[in-house]
Order: structure tokens, then C-alpha cells, then sequence
């Protein structure tokens, strides 16, 4: 699968989107595709602030549990609350309707240290 | 090498390995006078007198059985049918490890799985685990999961949960710096009074734990608890003090508690000396991913056949190592086997009449106690099978003297409530019949 080029990644197989005034973020097709079929996404409050590194939530899927993490520092401004009774969403479509948070980044030069499509798709051997 | 002797080539094959010429150059940092003192033991005895010996110590022990007991504080000495110590001693049960390969032990789960719907009906919700050490365990477990739930950092415990409960709590929560605050129980007008949980709670407060029957065998009403508890954004847990109450009173998920746990001990499991018992554990749905320990689940199998699993463990610690919801949780499945072959025999209208003779015989106690000159029954009404007694004397003197009559009668809580120093706490079952009470009543009088 293509890693889409209008986002960043981070090593640790999520992405992040510019969209308005704020960022999306999911995890990729990759991740998903290792993870294997997801069972459960815990995600945190909408008013939440999360660090860049640190672990936002977990998911968690029939053979294993992982944490999700922030790729930048901001404040969760909405949670994508269909995951709760649809968490297959993030294997069937993880770019787009499996996202996971919206923040307000505390500081948007975070994203220029991200991984572009393509040297992610590097990363996973792709 | 062979692990199960030590013959002298080997000791010298390991003595060499470690670099070491003679076994006693490891215990060189030992001081020599304290490395090999005088025993001064007598003469060694052959197996048969040992075994004499060993007999006539054992019979000057007292048991439950020996004495009419009155003893409760958390451990009740009801009647367990025969059935439930054959049902446990089945070596298919007795004998298993927990099943780290749980799918090849469809009998274990199966009664993991029936354990867990009993402690569901029980408790009053919908979510139950495994099980996990004992009641006071049980408690700790959950102030654990509401911290977690909440991501608040205090909690606020009634001075009338069991202090063994509490301080179990306080070993819990103690490396995670979360506070403790706890309701002051005070003696005034002759009765037992509590400060009001609601006063402590604060919006940094993760959960309210109550007790009940509380410590002192009080029923509380814990009416409007829940709504206050949750407008104040906190969670309720509520531990079930003699979980026999269950058969009479409402459940913990009948008040609203949103974790619940109980002691099982009451439920068909030996006093053995204070354990091992197993903690009952249940929650409300939307909290199971927070709830420790294992939990097994009903499925089908390939061919649509019933067949069960461990489920949820990704919760666990197995997968999830530090991150795991708790890494002090072994489940106590024997016991808990046993806790399931008690409530399958007696059936709810069994559980019902223990708790109803329970609380009679306890009502006729207090009633002649009460009587008594100098005694006075201090724990607030209603109470379900124990009260504490004022007493004439300390609650330590009054039990000694009662040991002198061969009474094993009750227990005094002045080491936990020093300002109750002349109180006993007294505990009835189906197990005591009138006989004895009038005997334990005609004791007091006569102190």
C-alpha cells in the first residue's frame, strides 16, 4: 500500500495531517497490517494536552496491546468516538476514516522533523 | 549436570567454576563465632516418637470446632458443605497450574467462566474477573483502576473498611504518590458515628471506598451515594464485608458502585489460618479493559460448538509487561472453584437462609447482651451478623477471660481504634446455636 504524500510520519508508524487550523492523527497501513485485526482503541479526552513522543492511547488488537504516540506536543480538540463501536475502521481504512485525534499543536515547526511519505515507506521496506 | 544431587565431584565441579578452593570460603563475611553455633538440640528421635510428639502439640491447639466461636473482623466461620472440599480436591482442579496454555483446559475456564457469572449476580454488575488474592486485595486492585480511570491522585476511604483492607490500600498506592484520606469514626451519644465520606471528596479525588456490612457490621444506607460521589466526578467502590449478606441485602451494583469486591472466604472456603481466600472483583461494562486479572470468555469454536477463553488479555501482563493493568493479580482459581460449588449448592433461596439465621441469631445476641449491666451494643442499626459491644473492661482483658471459659469470643479493635478500647467485636453465623450464645451471654454477666 502507498503511504499518502500529503502527510508526516514518525518511526513509530503513525501520521500526521495539516487540516485547518489543526493536525490529524492515525496510524499507518503498516502498523495495521502488523497489528493484525483491531479489537479496541483507547483514546483521550477531548481537552487532554499530549507531549511529542509520549503515549496518547493504546490500541489494541487480537494478539497484541500498543501505545499510541503523540507525534507532536498540543491539545486533543476532538477523538474519533466512531472507533469505539467500529475499531476495524483502522485496519479497512487507516488514512482516512480510522484517525484517531485532533490537536492544536503547541508548536507546528514540530511536524518539519517528521518522516516525509517517502523516507517512511523506506523505514518499512517498502 | 544433574540439579537433584550434590555429590562431592560435583560440589567440586561447581566450587571450581566459581573459583573457590573450600565451601566454607563463602561464608568467610560471616562472622566465625555466629557461623556454625551450638545448636544444643536433644537427642535425635525416631520417626515414631516424633511423630507422638508432634501429635501431642498439635492437640493442645483450639479450632472453631473445639470452642463455640464468635470471631468475625473479616473471616466467618460458616458452614461449608462436604461437596465443596471433594469438588476442590478433584486433581484436575486441585493439582493445575494456572493455564498459560488456557485453550487446552476447557474445565478450568468453564469454571472461571461459571465462577465469574456468579460473582456478576452477586455483586449486582455486569463484568466480573477470575478473581484475585483475597478481599483486601480486592479493594487495593480497585483504587488502582479508579486511579487509572480517572487520572486523579486521591482517595477517599471510610474509617469503617476493614484497617486491614486500608492498609493493604496504603501499600497499593504508596510508590504512586496518591493521597489517602480517611473518614474518622467517633463514639458519641452510645453509638458509632462517621464523619461523612462526601466531606473529603474533592476534585482531585479518584474514588470513594466503602464497606458493606462495614467493620463493625453495620448495613449503611447508602442511598444518593452514587449520584454525590459521580456529580463530584469520582468513582465508587464498594467491598463486601461477610459476602453471605449478599443473600439478604441489595448488591454493591444496586447502590451504584462502579467497582465492587468482596471477601470469598465466607463463600465455602476453611478459615486456614486468615488464607490463602480469594477477592471477589466486578465492575460496570464500560470499565473491563481497567479490570485486572484474568477473565474468561464463552465462544464458539470452528464447528460452532460452545467452548471458552481467556479473553481480554491484552490487559494483561503477559503482553502488556509493565503496562499490564496489574502485575499482582494471580487469579485464585481453586478457591474460587470452591466458591462456585458453594453458591451452586446452597442456590440463591441456600444463601438467602444462611444470611437470614446469620443476622437472627445475631439480633437475639445483641438483644440479651444489650441487657446486660455494663454492656452496651454500640454499632448503629441495622446490622447484619456482628456489632461491637461496649465492654466493662478493655476489649483485650474481656476477650481473655472469656478464653479462660473455652469462648472464642471475638475480637477487640482497640490496636486499629484506640478510642474504642473497651469494645469487643462479636461475629454469629448458622454455625451457633442459641446454646451457645446463651452461654457466651451468661459469660459476660458473670465477668
Amino acid at each position: 500500500m502507498t503511504n499518502p504524500a500529503d502527510r508526516r510520519y514518525t518511526i513509530e508508524h503513525e501520521w500526521i495531517k495539516a487540516e485547518d487550523d489543526h493536525y490529524v492523527i492515525g496510524i499507518t497501513a503498516f502498523a495495521q497490517d502488523q497489528l493484525g485485526d483491531i479489537v479496541y482503541v483507547e483514546l483521550p479526552k477531548v481537552g487532554d494536552r499530549v507531549q511529542a513522543g509520549n503515549a496518547f492511547g493504546v490500541i489494541e488488537s487480537v494478539k497484541t496491546a500498543s501505545d499510541l504516540y503523540a507525534p507532536i506536543s498540543g491539545e486533543v480538540i476532538e477523538v474519533n468516538s466512531d472507533l469505539v463501536d467500529q475499531p476495524q475502521a483502522v485496519n479497512a481504512d487507516p488514512y482516512d476514516t480510522g484517525w484517531m485525534i485532533k490537536l492544536r499543536a503547541e508548536d507546528s515547526t514540530q511536524i518539519e522533523q517528521l518522516l516525509s511519505a517517502a523516507q517512511y515507506s523506506e523505514q518499512t521496506g517498502e | 549436570m544433574n540439579f537433584t544431587q550434590l555429590a562431592p565431584e560435583e560440589r567440586a565441579a561447581m566450587l571450581r567454576t566459581i573459583g573457590v578452593e573450600r565451601g566454607e570460603e563463602l561464608f568467610a563475611d560471616v562472622p566465625a563465632d555466629a557461623r556454625f553455633p551450638a545448636l544444643e538440640l536433644p537427642p535425635a528421635l525416631t520417626e515414631l516418637e516424633a511423630r507422638r510428639h508432634l501429635g501431642k502439640l498439635a492437640a493442645r491447639n483450639v479450632s472453631v470446632d473445639d470452642w463455640p466461636c464468635f470471631i468475625g473482623a473479616g473471616a466467618y466461620n460458616h458452614y461449608a458443605p462436604s461437596a465443596v472440599g471433594h469438588i476442590m480436591g478433584l486433581p484436575a482442579f486441585y493439582t493445575s497450574y494456572t493455564p498459560y496454555q488456557p485453550e487446552v483446559s476447557q474445565g478450568t475456564l468453564q469454571a472461571m467462566f461459571e465462577y465469574q457469572s456468579l460473582v456478576c449476580d452477586l455483586l449486582g454488575l455486569d463484568v466480573a474477573n477470575a478473581s484475585v488474592y483475597d478481599g483486601a486485595s480486592a479493594v487495593g486492585e480497585a483504587v488502582l483502576m479508579a486511579q487509572r480511570l480517572t487520572r486523579r491522585d486521591r482517595v477517599v476511604l471510610a474509617g469503617s473498611v476493614h484497617p486491614q483492607w486500608r492498609e493493604v490500600v496504603r501499600s497499593y498506592v504508596a510508590a504512586r504518590g496518591v493521597e489517602i484520606e480517611t473518614s474518622a469514626i467517633e463514639l458519641g451519644n452510645g453509638t458509632l458515628s462517621e464523619q461523612r465520606v462526601l466531606d473529603l471528596v474533592d476534585e482531585r479525588t479518584a474514588c470513594v471506598v466503602v464497606q458493606q456490612p462495614d467493620f463493625f457490621g453495620h448495613v449503611r444506607d447508602l442511598n444518593g451515594l452514587s449520584d454525590a460521589v459521580h456529580e463530584r466526578g469520582a468513582l465508587l467502590v464498594i467491598g463486601v464485608g461477610d459476602a453471605t449478606s449478599l443473600g439478604v441485602f441489595k448488591s454493591p451494583g444496586e447502590w451504584g458502585a462502579d467497582i465492587a469486591t468482596a471477601e470469598g472466604q465466607s463463600l465455602g472456603l476453611p478459615l486456614q489460618y486468615g488464607g490463602p481466600w480469594a477477592g471477589l472483583m466486578a465492575c460496570r461494562p464500560e470499565f473491563m479493559r481497567q479490570l485486572p486479572g484474568r477473565i474468561a470468555g464463552q465462544t464458539t469454536d470452528h464447528d460452532g460448538r460452545r467452548g471458552f477463553v481467556l479473553t481480554l488479555q491484552a490487559r494483561e501482563q503477559h503482553i502488556r509487561r509493565e503496562k499490564a493493568t496489574s502485575n499482582i493479580c494471580t487469579s485464585q482459581t481453586l478457591l474460587a472453584i470452591g466458591i462456585t460449588a458453594y453458591l451452586s449448592l446452597l442456590g440463591p433461596a441456600g444463601l438467602r437462609e444462611v444470611a437470614r439465621q446469620s443476622h437472627a441469631k445475631a439480633v437475639y445476641a445483641a438483644e440479651r447482651i444489650g441487657a446486660l449491666p455494663g454492656y452496651r451494643v454500640i454499632t448503629p442499626r441495622p446490622f447484619y451478623n456482628e456489632f461491637l459491644v461496649r465492654t466493662p473492661d478493655s476489649g483485650r482483658e474481656v476477650q481473655r477471660r472469656l478464653l479462660e471459659q473455652h469462648l472464642l469470643a471475638g475480637v477487640p479493635v482497640e490496636v486499629d481504634y484506640p478510642g474504642l478500647r473497651n469494645g469487643l467485636l462479636l461475629a454469629f453465623t448458622e454455625q451457633n446455636p442459641r446454646a451457645e450464645i446463651d452461654r457466651l451471654v451468661e459469660a459476660l454477666r458473670g465477668l
